[in-house]
């Protein structure tokens, strides 16, 4: 199956293993990843927070380039270029308004509308083949599924899943051979972009989230966000250090997980690359060593 | 040739403002067969009619047509006042100029040419009306009441002491309804049941009242003063007659472990059981889903299983085989009070429309409860003896949260309406959870505090200044397990920071909906219904207890949201509107109904098939010595509304509207 690929400026840089991992798992699920030529920024944070307009025609142009490129659907693996393309989308075909407006920005006409893929849907139209390639045993490895705020909603734009209770991860998960828990953080917010500005608050946060996880039983956090990863994974050392809790919780890319059920190096999926050491969660499913270095 | 006499009413400014009255009386005025035409400032006014009699005696008068407002508000009037000067009140008509004219259009010259349009419309349209005579249809003087709570026994009583027999039919074992539930009632907080026993045992001890208990309407036909009912008097394996309720059989009964519906779950009852010990009648029903002797028999087991309570029975009045049996009443009018159901706030809903709350768990989280539930743990007779104790492990909550609005007034849900009673029973909770926890903090999360009514607002601030509720004005983002505790994530959005509470115990104050099954009873009797099932009145304010067809009232929260004053103030309305219907032994109507020409009629029937109401009848037609001729179609006076559907079917032109005949509405569209 071929799909339009938007990997964003996240999968480029802080979410490196992100990509690693889908493209070490693709071939096995048949997956041909088509990158968009030319693509550009999404625009979140930063533009819908300040000009409806630009925040439609940004991910808009992503949009046509696609068409062009005869692409019927685009994957946008991080849930915030996800929800922007998405958005764009859907204002193309229901606001007349913003559409003509966005196509005279762009001196471009939309060609066929573009279905927008989260990596949550396009794994869960894999379950199958998911579950017909997972050859490693994770010995019922308990995990907490973490959907943060824009994976499934809003729900009349993502139309997928449940807003408020979803389970499409879960699925996932279990399709990998993982035991998913039940918990009651899944939905929280990790504090997004105010990592860096209001630090403080993104550890308040992701304290409730790391704890309810712990709580529930599991042994790893699994993710679909770039953003949601770094604020629990590089941001987990001061999380921890301020709830006074010394238990690392590896958080995984949901990626990662599939690719490890399928025997993949852990080193080609990217684990060697976060910042809370995977290796003890690796041992216990008799997965390949990464080589860890500690990070500040 | 016509003599028409046309009146102009300028309603003050109404239409005076917009409409040159005098310019459009005297093009009128001009036109052939009207004789007489005036404009006056107010012709609804005592002189405004006496112009019109006046002018009728004067000129010789045939037909009088009134440029005024709608039809709907001065028809009545002006024919009236031209049946006093002696014509036929359908030889008078109006010509809407207010609503249609006036009050829509700026510019006076348009509209002025507008209004001589409309008034010349109804002008050529008089030239063939015809003088018709009202109808008079014979009254069966008996009600019929659907649903036995505190409407449908107020409505009951009320018919019955004014005179007239009255069929209640309850669908459950009991009647009594959701108030037998209740514990105490705002704003006086006097005991529910302490009110309402001795209504239901005036019910069934009263000789004109007819009590079918555990019982449905299954079909209705006919029409005001004439309908005929089937009722499903459905089996409860007890022959009544034999019955004395003296509970040995649910003593006895070895189920004792069945979710009590009246308790709403929060308790247990028998296979064969008694809802609630002052049940009326007092007669037990056996539940055959949960019986092990009927449960043996669908497994095919040979034996008979059980049959204890059979074998306790001294007077023998367990029928294991007994069947559904139907009944047929006449009545004349019926009153539907059936009442309503609470929102569940669960994933499975059964409407499109509605959506559970995700966010509060969709209802798994234990000691998250409704307020009927709060209302079991605080009433004497519920499964706790009225003591506030949790449902998870029986222990005291000292901190509950209550949460107003769940469901109402959130589009997002299906349900934008406000429920109405929440506001006032979520204050009502936390007195009663103060009197009986003296050290428990009760704190309420509410949008608006709706407490209109007498002595209401006075009864919320009692909740909050004597015993110390907290309303925290926001709403709750999430409900999450927290331990044995259950987190409550919301927000004051007065003080505009976030709030988070472990509370003991959740109350949720959810929306109120029509009873399920509202919609299909609705299709019986003809009542619509809105987009969330409440049945519609006929005008919500000058006809609010009746429906659009006629002879059939709505009475208590089938209708709206509704609490137990208004509940009974529209019940008493109905049984009034009722016995009013009923002062009369025949019942007088407006003539403009469907008339079926029998020369020409086919028998087609396509007419019998688009009526919306069942009046289209047979008729055969037979030769002096009684040979069949034809089978053609035929109006029930009583039933027919009028509406045209039928003449606009038609193929052969054979069946009118009286009033509105094609000749009458060609003429009127020619003249435009």
């Amino acid at each position: 199956m071929k799909v339009g690929y938007f990997p964003g400026c996240s999968l480029h840089a802080t979410a490196r293993e992100y990509e690693e991992s889908l493209k070490a798992i693709a071939p096995a699920l048949d997956l041909q990843l088509e990158e968009i030529r030319d693509w550009a920024c999404c625009g979140a944070t930063s533009a819908h927070s300040t000009n409806h307009l630009l925040s439609v025609a940004l991910p808009a142009r992503t949009l046509v380039l696609a068409a062009r490129q005869n692409l019927d659907r685009v994957f946008a693996p991080c849930a915030a270029c996800y929800n922007r393309l998405a958005s764009a989308q859907h204002a193309i075909e229901h606001d007349k308004k913003v559409a003509s407006q966005v196509e005279s920005i762009l001196g471009a006409s939309f060609g066929h509308p573009i279905g927008v893929l989260s990596i949550a849907q396009l794994l869960s139209e894999m379950t199958d083949r998911i579950r017909s390639k997972a050859i490693v045993p994770l010995k019922e490895l308990k995990v907490a599924c973490y959907y943060g705020c824009l994976l499934v909603r809003p729900p009349e734009i993502c139309r997928f899943d449940d807003p408020e209770a979803p389970t499409s991860l879960e699925s996932i998960v279990t399709a990998a051979g993982a035991v998913p828990v039940k918990w009651d953080k899944a939905l929280e917010c990790c504090g997004g972009g105010f990592s860096l500005s209001r630090t403080a608050s993104v550890v308040r946060l992701g304290r409730s989230i790391l704890r309810s996880a712990k709580d529930s039983g599991a042994q790893a956090l699994i993710v679909a966000c770039p953003m949601c990863h770094s604020n629990l994974d590089f941001r987990q050392r001061a999380i921890n250090r301020s709830a006074g809790d010394d238990r690392p919780m590896p958080v995984l890319f949901i990626s990662q997980l599939v690719g490890l059920s399928m025997g993949l190096d852990p080193v080609r999926l990217g684990l060697n690359r976060h910042f809370v050491n995977p290796q003890p969660f690796l041992s216990t499913i008799s997965a390949g060593r990464v080589e860890h270095r500690e990070q500040a | 040739m016509s003599r028409i006499g046309v009146f102009i009413c300028h309603c003050g400014e109404n239409i005076g403002r917009t409409v040159d009255c005098a310019q459009v009386a005297q093009a009128m005025g001009e036109l052939p067969g009207v004789v007489h035409s005036v404009d006056y400032k107010y012709m609804c006014s005592d002189p405004g009619q006496a112009l019109i009699k006046q002018a009728i005696k004067e000129h010789n008068l045939d037909g009088v047509v009134v440029g005024a407002c709608s039809p709907h508000m001065h028809e009545k009037t002006f024919r009236k006042a031209a049946a006093s000067a002696g014509l036929n009140p359908y030889l008078c008509e109006m010509a809407n100029i207010r609503e249609h004219c006036s009050w829509i259009h700026e510019d006076r010259a348009e509209a002025t040419e507008k209004a001589k349009g409309l008034v010349r419309f109804i002008v050529e349209k008089i030239k063939y009306n015809r003088p018709l005579s009202n109808i008079f249809i014979p009254v069966n003087r008996r009600a019929l009441v659907i649903g036995g709570g505190i409407a449908g026994i107020q409505a009951a009583l009320d018919i019955a002491d004014g005179g007239r027999e009255v069929i209640l039919v309850e669908k459950e074992s009991s009647i009594g309804g959701h108030m037998s539930q209740l514990s105490e009632t705002f704003p006086t907080l006097d005991c529910s049941q302490c009110i309402l026993t001795p209504r239901m045992v005036e019910v069934a001890q009263h000789p004109r009242i007819k009590l079918l208990a555990y019982s449905e309407v299954e079909s209705v036909d006919g029409y005001i003063g004439n309908f005929e009912v089937k009722i499903r008097q459905k089996a409860r394996s007890i022959d009544v007659s034999k019955c004395n309720g003296c509970g040995e059989c649910t003593k006895n009964c070895p189920n004792k472990k069945i979710p009590s519906e009246f308790e709403q779950g929060l308790g247990f009852r028998t296979a064969i059981y008694v809802p609630f010990p002052q049940a009326v009648p007092n007669i037990p029903v056996l539940d055959r889903d949960n019986c092990a002797l009927f449960k043996g028999r669908a497994k095919g087991v040979k034996k008979q299983v059980c049959g204890k309570c059979a074998t306790v029975c001294g007077r023998r009045a367990i029928d294991f085989d007994q069947q559904d049996s139907f009944i047929t009443e006449k009545v004349g009018a019926i009153i539907v009070a059936t009442g309503y159901q609470l929102y569940w706030i669960g994933k499975e809903q059964e409407s499109e429309i509605l959506h559970g709350y995700g966010e509060y768990g969709y209802g798994t989280i234990p000691d998250v409860i409704d307020g009927l539930q709060f209302e079991r743990l605080a009433s004497a007779s519920g499964p706790t003896g009225g003591k506030i104790l949790r449902p998870s492990d029986g222990k005291e909550p000292k901190k509950i949260v209550f949460l107003q609005c769940i469901g109402s007034r959130d589009r997002a849900k299906g349900m934008e309406y406000c429920s109405k009673i929440c506001c006032m029973y979520v204050a009502k909770h936390t007195m009663l959870y103060h009197h009986k926890v003296h050290d428990g903090k009760a704190i309420v999360f509410y949008m608006d505090i709706r407490a209109g009514g007498k002595g209401y607002d006075e009864f919320v601030r009692r909740a909050i200044e004597e015993s110390h509720a907290l309303y925290l004005r926001g709403r709750v983002s999430s409900l999450t397990r927290n331990g044995d505790t259950i987190r409550v994530q919301g927000v004051d959005t007065l003080s505009g920071e976030p709030v988070s509470i472990d509370a003991d115990m959740v109350v949720l104050a959810t929306a109120m909906r029509p009873q399920p099954g509202i919609t299909s009873l609705a299709q019986k009797l003809s009542v619509s219904y809105d987009l969330h099932g409440f049945l519609n009145e006929a005008h919500p304010k000058l006809r609010p207890v009746e429906t659009n067809t006629a002879g059939i009232f709505v009475a208590g929260a089938c209708q709206a949201p509704r609490d137990i004053p208004d509940s009974v103030a529209m019940a008493s309305a109905t049984a009034s509107k009722v016995l009013g219907l009923f002062s009369n032994e025949q019942l007088e109507r407006e003539p403009l109904i469907a008339r079926v020409d029998r020369q020409t009629c086919t028998g087609c029937f396509h007419c019998e098939r688009v009526c919306p109401y069942g009046a289209v009848e047979r008729f055969e037609v037979k030769d002096r010595k009684g040979n069949l001729i034809k089978v053609i179609a035929e109006v029930n006076q009583g039933v027919c509304q009028g509406c045209g559907t039928c003449q606009a079917t038609c193929p052969s032109k054979s069946i009118e509207l009286d009033g509105f005949t094609d000749e009458q509405i060609f003429a009127a569209v020619n003249a435009l």
